[in-house]
């Protein structure tokens, strides 16, 4: 990319575009977390702590999704464990 | 029975009270009977905008108290007889507004009115859900800037699960779009969000689109809604709004670059 491109596009690109790609995100992350029932961040405390008896996680290795359409609701627990040697017992 | 709207947006300065007193003014000229409350108690700017400030003598917490009746408190503007005003009380606590108290006055306001406009403060807190609680319509005033976009679509979230309708199954509170402050100049630079950018990202329907404009605060110094002033783009495109609320098909006006022609220029136009 030359520099008249990296003029150009900047041109092209106004801050109302950033506008409102920031918003989009932002929204689409608050209407995210305002549908979902209000147990999750309680859930995904004492499902850590459970874990966290058997195996060595962290906090940011397990995520809780709710997901929700007309027909049904999802509830996605995703945890990430550690390399075999970092678990305990065994 | 009345028809309940609230005029809200979470964040401040953004034309609440000025749309307020513009639709009120609007569906009175119309020759429906109209009722503009001030919820913002302490702070109180309707009578102002309206220009009906020296004429408050009782209040909507007094009528809450049951220290005045109902007719003692409204004021019939001077313009437009089917238009009345209930301003707020400046010196109260805003806790006196209660949701059984609201009710009550709601229900009488609702025995001799069409329509009841309800003026929202700021914020989410407990004046602003007072405001909306027992609404049948919404109005977001929303300018086209991420702060009050983001506190625009918050206030959607409060509307569709803190309401009355929500909290009895009824059908959901009818929310509309307000893009005020609008600069269409802006706009074509890329400076500023698109009406098309805020839809978008809100998805609502839109009631109006108003531009940012000389006459609001020329109108607010004399208090008259800007509305009345129908020379002014403002108060055409409120009016507009106004006629798209009581179900009118109109396009959209006033979001293209205005070209100035040497008269209009010389005119002030």
């Amino acid at each position: 990319m030359g520099l008249l491109d990296l003029f150009r596009s900047h041109r092209n690109k106004g801050t109302a575009a950033i506008a409102k790609e920031r918003l989009q995100i932002l929204v689409a992350h608050d209407r995210a977390t305002r549908n979902q029932p209000s147990y999750l961040p309680q859930l995904q405390r004492e499902l850590l702590e459970v874990i966290r008896k058997y195996v060595d996680v962290d906090m940011n290795s397990i995520s809780v999704n709710y997901e929700q359409d007309e027909t049904r609701e999802v509830l996605e627990l995703n945890i990430v464990l550690p390399e075999v040697a970092a678990s305990k017992g065994s | 029975m009345a028809r309940t709207i609230v005029i809200t947006s979470g964040k401040g300065g953004v034309g609440k009270t000025t749309t307020s007193a513009a639709l009120a003014m609007g569906l009175a000229q119309r020759g429906h009977r109209t009722v503009v409350i001030d919820f913002d108690v302490g702070l109180r700017n309707l009578d102002l905008i309206m220009g009906c400030e020296r004429r408050v003598v009782y209040d909507f917490i007094n009528v809450i108290n049951g220290e005045s009746n109902i007719n003692q408190a409204l004021i019939r503007d001077k313009r437009c007889d089917s238009l009345y005003v209930l301003p707020a009380s400046q010196t109260r606590d805003k806790d006196a507004l209660t949701k059984e108290g609201v009710g009550k006055v709601l229900e009488d306001l609702g025995k001799s009115f069409d329509y009841i406009v309800c003026d929202s403060p700021a914020g989410i807190e407990h004046g602003a859900h007072m405001a909306m609680y027992y609404a049948d319509d919404a109005v977001v005033v929303t300018n086209p800037e991420v702060s009050s976009v983001r506190d625009s679509d918050r206030m959607l979230g409060i509307l569709s699960s803190k309401s009355r309708r929500a909290e009895q199954n009824q059908p959901p509170i009818r929310e509309y779009l307000l893009l005020t402050r609008y600069s269409p100049e802006r706009v074509a630079k890329g400076e500023m969000l698109s009406v098309g950018d805020v839809r978008e990202i809100l998805s609502l329907d839109l009631l109006g689109v108003i531009p940012e404009s000389k006459a609001v605060l020329t109108a607010s110094n004399s208090g008259v809604p800007v509305i009345m002033d129908q020379e002014s783009d403002a108060g055409q495109a409120y009016s507009d709004a106004v006629a798209r609320y009581l179900g009118e098909d109109l396009p959209h006006r006033f979001l293209e670059i205005k070209k100035k022609g040497f008269f209009s220029r010389m005119l002030g136009g």
